[in-house]
């Protein structure tokens, strides 16, 4: 790993890390944000994670007329459960044996941090970007799920100001499952569409 | 398909441009590439589908990208179209679809007989 003159662990900034450095900097030195302001908002989206999104779907699966109440208002349904999702309109999309469901954002990479946390990398990579729109079928199959051929496939191309999650189907073989239990299966990917819970 | 008219999923209170489509309306994306910030993605100018459900009314994007206000707000739409529709080597089942949001400025209404 060692080059050969000894840099140690030294790396330079990235172009983008270079720019937030200086606008941080900038922002800090104007007063507009205070470093505490930014280092406390850094630290609530790492704290975000895909247990929130799990939460509202296990309750989905036990409660119906919360799931009603989900597929109706995404946003009014996850503040009835007690979850704190600022400035996120949800839209909640529910897998059946007959339509699966998989969300993108093919301008960015918009996605329902407030419930699943930060995007993972490939979800903003050009590669799934630009091919799940147009082969979803064979984009699910590279990450292992391979959908049914009477399933119909809706993609959901997240553009503006609305946030898309997947509700997936409640695996057969849980009926006697309580809602801890079941949040646990829930993954992160489950509720994106590119995979299924599986026990 | 939800039904959810009039006050929009998500109702906000912006002054904003009157809604000129209900869920079930057949529409065709504007096919036309200005320059600035546009979140009507180029694959979709052009196409024709219809309205899944109108989502409320939000600042214009193309006009807040330039700083300014985005009001009056334009009303924002989920639109449903059929893939074999939008992709000519489309290889998956006839009924799949893609649903984008798009702003009611980028659609057109389609009128009878003009089914493409």
């Amino acid at each position: 790993m060692s080059s050969p003159q000894d840099l140690g662990n030294y790396q330079a900034l990235t172009y983008f890390q270079l720019m937030e450095v200086s606008l941080r900097e900038l922002l800090v030195e104007k007063g507009v944000v205070t470093e505490d302001a930014v280092n406390a908002t850094v630290e609530d989206m790492r704290q975000r994670g895909p247990e929130t999104g799990a939460r509202v779907v296990a309750r989905a699966w036990v409660d119906a007329e919360f799931k009603r109440q989900l597929l109706d208002n995404g946003t009014r349904a996850c503040e009835a459960l007690g979850i704190d999702v600022p400035a996120l309109r949800l839209v909640v999309i529910e897998n059946t044996p007959q339509v699966h469901n998989v969300i993108v954002c093919t301008l960015c990479s918009c996605y329902p941090r407030m419930l699943l946390g930060l995007p993972p990398e490939w979800y903003k990579s050009r590669n799934y970007r630009s091919r799940v729109v147009h082969e979803p079928r064979v984009v699910l199959e590279e990450f292992g799920l391979r959908i049914p051929a009477a399933t119909a496939i809706h993609v959901h191309d997240s553009t503006a100001d609305m946030r898309y999650m997947v509700l997936p189907m409640r695996p057969a073989g849980t009926e006697d499952w309580d809602e801890a239990r079941l949040a646990a299966i829930v993954t992160r990917d489950s509720m994106i569409g590119v995979a299924v819970p599986n026990l | 398909m939800q039904e959810i008219a009039g006050t929009g999923q998500y109702p906000t209170r912006h002054p904003s441009v009157p809604t000129q489509f209900a869920p079930g309306d057949r529409v065709r994306v504007r096919a036309t590439a200005p320059l600035g910030h546009i979140r009507t993605p180029f694959y979709i100018r052009g196409h024709v589908g219809m309205i899944e459900r109108y989502c409320g009314a939000y600042p214009n994007p193309e006009e807040l990208a330039q700083m300014r206000d985005g009001l009056p707000a334009q009303p924002l739409y989920r639109v449903r179209f059929l893939q074999s529709d939008v992709w000519p080597d489309y290889a998956g089942r006839p009924e799949d679809t893609i649903d984008i949001e798009i702003f009611q400025h980028w659609l057109e209404r389609l009128d009878e007989g003009m089914v493409a």
